[in-house]
């Protein structure tokens, strides 16, 4: 590798904009006659709209218009849509009610927009927000899932009676229920996967922009996938055709899943522009984050697990109810199905697995796609499984782990996937290591003496990334294609731009991605820049979402390089009067190897535009472009392990120790890879300790700010231990498997299987708060 | 925010005839709780009366048997007075965990008093240590100022101007932390006066305010110790429950804050 | 409508506002500094710091009335010139941020807490003194060692004043 290639530590080429407030977020953006928009939602969780009226409010200083969801159906904007259809058991189709951007008749969450103010000033539009006279005649809520499917509940859809979306399973039912027929212990539980709000530090906004002249929007957006809501708005919504609409996602202050989606705000704010004929800004602030943002996770479980009398796997049996919300989010129908369960065999070799999932809808929040979606469930699913039978089977939990790990590779699950690689031991061995494992029983027992309850858990997670494999994903019922694409522009003077569909919004990809040309060509990545988050510039992409830049982003960059790597190649050879074959490339020069005859780069390029002497039918100029699509979805794995304390009198647990050993495959930037399991590990412990989405059986929101939804604080994490173990990924040119989601997705598990060690009562659901956590010792004991 | 009008009192007179002239006039010390409550569109007074500037209220003085917080006082400087830091140590490391650090440069006793927010710190010290409210009119004792949630002795346009706390023969402090809010989940303070009388207040527990825990100081009373308090029963009736505290877990929160706040006393 | 002056990153600016207007609306809006940020409507988060008069506030929680004759300092004022302050090229040298959105409001604090504690900074104070700043990106690890480090840095600086 070089200084700045493969494998290097680079800093960050975005940070001096970032120390310095010179980032720019879609907020900072003043646009000329810009006017302002303040959405009035629904205060109730359910209800009928009977009438708005909107006179006073249209006599308020600085008002410009009074929107309604009448007036956005009549305008035939279209309802958003979910691009994922999934099928129930017996092979209907998903049932959807419809989602209109503002409601005009019914709303089904509090927080759901029924009419939006524009204004020239935010203030002005807040203020006249409230002079909007709404009449609502209130209906029944339900917000439980199991209360929502239960005789008697309130309806939301016609569409979907007894509010059920889809019954869907995955595996083979008679071979799990033979399975369990022949185990000699069963293990039963039932689990929560507590719902959890996002909340990137950068609340969502838009800026929409109408050109009259050339009947032009442009939408300024905070989004994952700039590319995928531009198609999605043209598409579905009837904004504008593709060609009539730019979007811009300029940086973006986190995301975690919540930024992928289309929401009704952009699609508001685009419609309203092209009405007022002046651009629309709209800001959330994080109330309405709290209530519109997709939340993520929301199931409730019961598992049994069939083992031999040699401890050894037999079946998996698995029944899910997952809270889907009010309506169906863009990907949420794709995130308790083919993102779950599909990954319930963990690193185990189990031979039969039959998981059922019911999708529901509550009067709550959407739910969709959070760091990780879907894989945390399951991974939680598994490793408490697996150490409460470790538990009841009297065995040490990191033995029954590896007595069942899967050795041999690849290897095909009975839930579609096909594991490639992976070596799930030394994963384990190197955390057990890490945190001396065998000297626990000595701490503990210290720990008892001085009145602390310690505890150690573990979590072997693996998950599905690389997202994803298009025919494979098409055959599952996805509406799109989930490869990445990637332009490389190697200009006159040898600079370089890289032009990719992953955005990026807090994952460096602007110093990542920079490496891998920095490898390929041997330029410094001063000289190269990244190009992404605007659709006039990139001509497609799928975007950033489920680990998937580098596994997908990166090897089309990787594949676009090859190309122009082959080209300049040419050229070169052509202008040193050598064979190609001969041609290497050292530190940015093309050489004729066993010569000392060289060209630089920038001398490529600058023959590549002049064309002044280039081989026979060769096209000036270097700039080349690939489109890729992974042959099969990459597994990152590792093993997390952590040793915690719980104070006996507050219930209050603190961590002594947190150990993670990832296997990522190849590392471009150790540094940049860290950083992203820190943040996914504190995400994890917060959904175990702190984090919940709470609502109310009428459906309000009772953790609608951080004084009542706990974020994790820097005093209630540790400073992390992590090591790394390497099997290259087999399925890209580059080895990598992607690193951001797995900290969300081991760490919850290994927090409460430590807390459930330490207090001796393994009936604990997540966030472990100290209050819970308290009064479980005392039903414990 | 609705649209409000801000002005910045230069003395304490000149407060309290801008107050007068006010429709809903409010006074505004740190206001790091009145303003986050007018952002929510939760409050909405005509006029804000900015109290932060006067310098009658700023100050902290540490006589022979009384310490004397000003008003207007941030928490930041009561926390790091070393005067006080040496008579009652226990009242500036309360003042130290109110909140944040940024918080604590802004926020003010005299706010955080007239607000009587169930959760908030100073409320505990200020009944533990019977110390007594001034105001441009009066003086309240601590046992009279308190009327429940948010609610206080304080008539309309009255302006807390200091606090005096007597100078005990020791006090402690514990508080456990709302995981979200950071505010006190519960919160106790112990004092022992210089002639032997023990007062114990609870702040984050009752549903009614700050309130003394009579069971915790009949025992401490006795015998000043932790462990005195080890058979002691805290009822929950009337205590707050909510997401993050159950009754029964605030009123075991408040003996064993209390034991801590003992063990840490001086 | 209020006249105020203030001086901001060592300029004199002054303005005629709505007496709601609070220092985060005046920075951002008016004098377009949208270096400071709002991640929160309850003075939770601390993506908004800014110092005023020397001492790190929440500029969401603070009426531009009430900083009438202060001195401001953003984090677009914190450095000298090209060069970075030593709290800002701790972040970047220690991968102290993600996506940037906490960062000016953390590192505001963070200079803040250095200056309170001077080199005495050990890995739990900083933990505990970050208790007004959320980060959802980086779980702190890596901030928490930006600001020891940087503690280093600024003492060894104040040492060679």
């Amino acid at each position: 590798m070089g200084v700045e290639g493969i494998g290097a530590s680079v800093l960050r080429k975005e940070d001096r904009r970032f120390t310095t407030g010179k980032g720019r977020y879609v907020d900072d953006i003043k646009l000329q006659g810009m006017t302002h928009a303040h959405f009035v939602r629904s205060p109730h969780g359910h209800a009928k709209v009977k009438g708005i009226d909107s006179s006073a409010a249209l006599k308020m200083p600085g008002v410009v218009a009074v929107l309604t969801g009448q007036q956005i159906v009549d305008d035939k904007v279209g309802n958003l849509i979910c691009g994922w259809a999934v099928h129930s058991k017996d092979g209907t189709p998903m049932k959807m009610g419809a989602w209109p951007a503002m409601a005009p008749e019914v709303v089904r969450f509090v927080g759901q927009a029924v009419a939006v103010v524009i204004a020239e000033t935010k203030n002005q539009a807040r203020d006249a927000a409230e002079a909007v006279e709404v009449t609502y005649e209130e209906l029944p809520a339900v917000t439980n899932v199991k209360a929502s499917i239960a005789t008697g509940a309130p309806q939301l859809h016609p569409e979907a009676p007894n509010n059920i979306v889809y019954d869907w399973a995955l595996g083979d039912e008679a071979a799990t229920n033979d399975a369990f027929s022949k185990a000699a212990n069963v293990v039963k539980m039932d689990l929560v996967n507590n719902r959890l709000a996002p909340n990137a530090m950068e609340p969502r906004a838009a800026i929409a922009q109408y050109d009259e002249a050339e009947e032009h929007f442009t939408l300024y957006t905070t989004s994952q996938n700039p590319h995928v809501a531009r198609l999605v708005l043209s598409a579905f919504y009837n904004i504008a055709p593709e060609n009539k609409l730019r979007v811009i996602a300029p940086d973006v202050g986190g995301g975690f899943g919540s930024k992928i989606f289309i929401y009704p705000e952009e699609m508001v704010a685009l419609w309203a522009s092209k009405k007022v004929n002046r651009p629309v800004k709209w800001t959330g602030d994080r109330t309405e984050a709290f209530l519109t943002d997709a939340h993520g996770r929301d199931h409730v479980s019961h598992a049994e697990m069939a083992f031999d009398k040699d401890n050894k796997i037999l079946g998996l049996r698995v029944k899910t109810h997952a809270n889907f919300g009010a309506y169906m989010s863009l990907f949420s129908s794709s995130v308790p199905t083919y993102l779950y369960a599909t990954l319930l065999s963990g690193q185990y070799n189990i031979p039969a697995i039959y998981a059922e999932v019911m999708g529901v809808y509550t009067n709550t929040s959407p739910v969709d796609a959070y760091r990780g979606a879907g894989r945390p469930e399951a991974s939680y699913l598994v490793e408490r499984m697996m150490e409460t039978a470790a538990r009841q089977l009297k065995v040490d939990p990191a033995e029954l782990r590896s007595k069942n790990f899967i050795r041999q590779f690849p290897h095909q699950t009975p839930v579609i996937m096909a594991y490639d690689i992976g070596d799930f031991q030394a994963s384990l061995d190197a955390a057990m290591k890490s945190i001396d494992y065998a000297g626990f029983p000595a701490r503990k027992a210290k720990a008892k003496s001085e009145g602390k309850l310690r505890g150690i858990g573990l979590s072997c997670y693996i998950e599905a990334c690389g997202i994803a494999p298009s025919k494979a994903v098409g055959s599952l019922g996805a509406g799109v294609g989930l490869w990445e694409s990637a332009e490389i522009r190697v200009n006159p003077v040898g600079t370089i731009e890289v032009l990719t569909g992953s955005h990026s919004h807090g994952q460096g990809h602007e110093t990542t991605f920079c490496q891998l040309v920095a490898e390929r060509l041997g330029v410094p990545v001063s000289q190269v820049s990244i190009l992404h988050g605007d659709t006039d510039k990139v001509q497609f992409g799928m975007g950033t979402y489920g680990s998937r830049s580098l596994a997908v982003g990166g090897s089309a960059i990787v594949k676009a390089l090859e190309k122009v790597e082959a080209k300049a190649k040419k050229i070169a050879a052509h202008q040193l009067e050598a064979s190609e074959s001969d041609i290497v490339i050292e530190n940015g020069e093309f050489k004729v190897t066993g010569t000392d005859k060289s060209i630089a780069l920038p001398m490529v390029a600058l023959a590549a535009y002049t064309a002044h002497n280039l081989p026979d039918g060769m096209e000036p100029g270097l700039k080349e472009s690939a489109f890729y699509d992974p042959s099969n979805f990459t597994f990152p794995a590792g093993t997390y392990i952590c040793e915690i304390e719980v104070d006996p009198g507050t219930g209050k647990t603190e961590f002594v120790n947190f150990v993670a050993a990832d296997d990522f495959g190849r590392l471009i930037n150790p540094m940049i890879v860290e950083g992203q399991v820190h943040g996914g590990l504190t995400q994890g412990i917060g959904q175990a300790l702190l984090e919940g989405a709470v609502y109310d059986s009428n459906g309000q929101l009772i953790t609608a700010s951080f004084m009542d939804y706990a974020m994790p604080r820097a005093d209630d994490v540790p400073s992390y231990k992590l090591q790394h173990t390497t099997t290259l990924c087999p399925g890209n040119p580059l080895g990598v498997k992607g690193c951001g989601e797995a900290g969300a997705i081991g760490a919850s598990a290994a927090v409460i299987n430590a807390i459930t060690d330490a207090i001796g009562n393994n009936h604990l659901d997540m966030p472990a708060t100290p209050d819970k956590v308290w009064h479980a010792i005392r039903a414990g004991a | 925010m609705y649209e409000t009008h801000y002005h910045r009192a230069s003395s304490v007179d000149d407060a309290a005839a801008q107050f007068a002239k006010g429709a809903e006039a409010k006074y505004l010390s740190g206001g790091q709780t009145l303003l986050p409550v007018m952002k929510q569109r939760l409050a909405a007074p005509s006029d804000v009366i900015d109290l932060a500037k006067i310098p009658a209220l700023i100050g902290i003085e540490v006589g022979g048997d009384n310490v004397t917080i000003k008003a207007a006082t941030p928490h930041y400087d009561v926390s790091t007075n070393a005067a006080l830091q040496k008579a009652i140590p226990a009242l500036a490391a309360l003042a130290g965990m109110i909140g944040d650090p940024a918080v604590r440069y802004r926020g003010t006793i005299g706010g955080s008093l007239a607000n009587n927010d169930p959760a908030a710190d100073y409320p505990a010290a200020v009944l533990a240590l019977d110390a007594t409210v001034k105001t441009n009119k009066r003086s309240i004792s601590a046992t009279d100022f308190f009327k429940g949630l948010f609610s206080t002795a304080l008539e309309d346009g009255e302006i807390i101007t200091a606090v005096t706390f007597p100078i005990p023969a020791r006090a402690g402090y514990a508080k456990f932390r709302h995981p979200a809010s950071r505010f006190a989940l519960t919160g106790v303070f112990v004092a022992q006066t210089k002639s032997g009388e023990v007062r114990v207040a609870a702040t984050g527990a009752s549903a009614s305010g700050v309130m003394r825990v009579p069971a915790i100081e009949q025992a401490l009373k006795a015998n000043w110790s932790a462990s005195a308090l080890d058979s002691v029963s805290v009822s929950a009736d009337g205590l707050m429950a909510d997401l993050h505290g159950a009754a029964d877990y605030r009123a075991n929160l408040i003996k064993v804050m209390a034991q801590r706040a003992v063990k840490d006393a001086a | 409508m209020t006249a105020i002056s203030l001086t901001v990153n060592g300029k004199v600016v002054s303005g005629n506002v709505e007496d709601r207007t609070l220092l985060v609306q005046f920075l951002r809006d008016h004098l377009n500094l949208t270096g400071t940020h709002v991640g929160c409507d309850t003075s939770q988060c601390g993506a908004c710091v800014v110092h005023v008069d020397g001492r790190a506030v929440k500029s969401c929680t603070t009426l531009v009335g009430q900083v009438d004759g202060a001195s401001v300092t953003t984090i677009e004022g914190l450095s000298h010139g090209d060069e970075l302050h030593p709290m800002q090229a701790a972040f970047r040298d220690n991968h102290g941020l993600q996506c940037g959105y906490c960062t000016p409001g953390m590192i505001m604090s963070a200079v803040d807490i250095v200056q309170r504690h001077g080199g005495k900074l050990d890995e739990a104070t900083v933990r505990h003194e970050l208790e007004g700043n959320i980060c959802r990106c980086t779980g702190y690890h890596n901030i928490v060692k930006s600001v020891l480090d940087a503690a280093g840095r600024m003492s060894t600086a104040q040492a060679a004043e």
